[in-house]
């Protein structure tokens, strides 16, 4: 059950968003309401595989460029983008 | 940095942690590596109440002296004995005795117009997904592919409050029947099989039935289904699509191993065709967990020298085998489910690669010089089993970097298999 009291607390693309310990970043990307990436040809792109192998969640995490944000678990205070 | 090891285990799945604690329990200095943050592999992953095999199993890989590698990614093989690794932005060199690696496999995608949308995700996927925190209550999913993952996953995504519109499985039902049947041999897969589709009871399980296209603006909004000669759409907000598993073979086609019809050789002992390394788990043939824990303990024994009580582990992996041929059977994808990409329907997602501009070529390395098909970042992981199904293309040698890596990790490396990163 969500504990409010333990959430961890995440800025993607400058919106906050509030997510339970244990959360990935590429679920507080979907939960903000965004996608991932933006493909070669300009489509929109999520998460596909979920195990870090499609590389579809890439997203920059923490100033660090083309982080899998399926395998990095939130943390307080992070700063994710994504295009 | 260096680190030295009796035995090092490549995969923290079900037959990497076996492997490990047992070589571990003969007093073998062992580390256990591993891309993800933690262990379990995909199968065992937490945010959701574990099976008994899982939380007996991880509490044995806590209490054993394993080094867990966590969130260290294995990406070159300089020399026999060695291991090039990089963690935290960190270059790291892995020296072994001996080598056990328990890879694991992937998903199966098989490319439709519109499963670049974002919300189209595995089946596997989707579940890994909301093990990661993805909300799903009250949301509409279809689960379609085939194999027994999709019941587990409709079941898992139902009990979170999903509503599971519909599962469709791309085998015939007569084929189901007879999958079903021979399970009596395995009654506790049988039982568990019918919890799952007790569980997601409310759900239609449609046989012979696939998607077909998916549409919507920004994410996934509808689905087309076919099953024989009908088609029908039906609104959604995730799909989650996956045609079973194949190995992940990456490793294994650096160390050399050979491959018989697409899994890793291996004898009685798990021991590949390359000295000082065995395999185990999915990519000797897709198993599933208790086939994992059997062959992980083999190799985990063999690998430490203790040949004789591995031996005596074969009759318990003998008597799985004839589970892996009836899933390899059940499974075994229908032609016609090359018939939904169009030519303008993407394959290579990482390139943007379309089907009719791959149709013009000959093998997979003629399509890859070409039009950069499987050349981005997971280097042909998703496209590459997809057109060996639609263009019948065998594989590729794999060079190095198996994974993306720093450019400084690749640096790091030395070039001569006498001198370490330390002296570099």
């Amino acid at each position: 059950m969500p504990d409010p009291a333990r959430s961890i607390t995440l800025t993607v693309n400058g919106t906050m968003v509030r997510v339970q310990p244990g959360t990935t970043v590429a679920a507080a990307i979907l939960i903000a309401g965004g996608y991932t990436r933006t493909s070669v040809s300009g489509e929109p792109r999520a998460p596909l595989c979920g195990m870090g192998i499609c590389f579809e969640c890439r997203a920059s995490i923490g100033g660090k460029l083309h982080q899998r944000s399926c395998q990095i678990l939130c943390t307080q205070g992070m700063d994710v983008r994504t295009p | 940095m260096k680190k030295a090891f009796d035995v090092v285990v490549a995969g923290a799945g079900p037959a990497g942690i076996a492997a490990a604690v047992t070589a571990a329990a003969q007093h073998r200095r062992v580390a256990l590596v591993d891309d993800n943050q933690r262990p379990g592999g995909q199968i065992w992953r937490s945010g959701a109440s574990l099976p008994r095999p899982a939380r007996v199993w991880l509490s044995r890989l806590e209490a054993s002296a394993v080094e867990h590698l966590s969130g260290t990614r294995i990406f070159d093989h300089p020399a026999p004995g060695v291991l090039c690794a990089e963690w935290n932005e960190t270059a790291m060199e892995l020296h072994y005795e001996k080598l056990v690696f328990a890879t694991g496999a992937r998903e199966l995608f098989l490319p439709f117009p519109g499963w670049t949308l974002p919300n189209v995700m595995g089946a596997g996927g989707l579940d890994a997904m909301v093990r990661g925190g993805l909300p799903v209550a009250g949301k509409r999913v279809v689960v379609a592919g085939t194999g027994p993952l999709l019941l587990a996953v409709a079941a898992h995504l139902a009990a979170r409050g999903a509503k599971i519109v519909a599962i469709c499985e791309q085998a015939p039902f007569a084929r189901l029947a007879k999958f079903a049947a021979q399970m009596s041999r395995y009654p506790g897969k049988l039982l568990q099989g019918l919890a799952y589709r007790l569980a997601a009871r409310h759900s239609r399980l449609y046989c012979g039935c696939w998607p077909i296209s998916a549409s919507g603006s920004t994410a996934l909004e509808s689905l087309t289904l076919r099953q024989g000669n009908r088609t029908w759409s039906v609104a959604c907000d995730y799909l989650a699509c996956g045609f079973h598993l194949v190995p992940n073979l990456e490793l294994a086609e650096l160390l050399g191993c050979r491959i018989q019809d697409g899994f890793v050789a291996v004898d009685d002992l798990q021991q590949t065709s390359v000295a000082n390394v065995y395999c185990a788990g999915e990519p000797t043939g897709i198993g599933g967990v208790e086939m994992a824990l059997v062959e992980g303990q083999i190799a985990g024994l063999a690998a430490s020298g203790s040949a004789e009580a591995a031996r005596k582990l074969i009759p318990q992996r003998r008597r799985m085998l004839g589970f892996v041929d009836a899933l390899r059977r059940t499974c075994a994808l229908n032609p016609e489910l090359r018939r939904p990409a169009a030519d303008t329907t993407l394959v290579c997602r990482c390139e943007d690669v379309p089907f009719g501009t791959l149709r013009e070529h000959t093998s997979w390395r003629d399509a890859k010089l070409h039009t950069r098909c499987g050349m981005g970042p997971c280097q042909g992981r998703i496209c590459g089993a997809a057109a060996e199904f639609l263009f019948g293309w065998g594989p590729d040698a794999v060079r190095p970097p198996i994974f993306p890596a720093l450019v400084s990790s690749l640096a790091a490396e030395s070039t001569n298999p006498n001198k370490s990163m330390e002296d570099a």
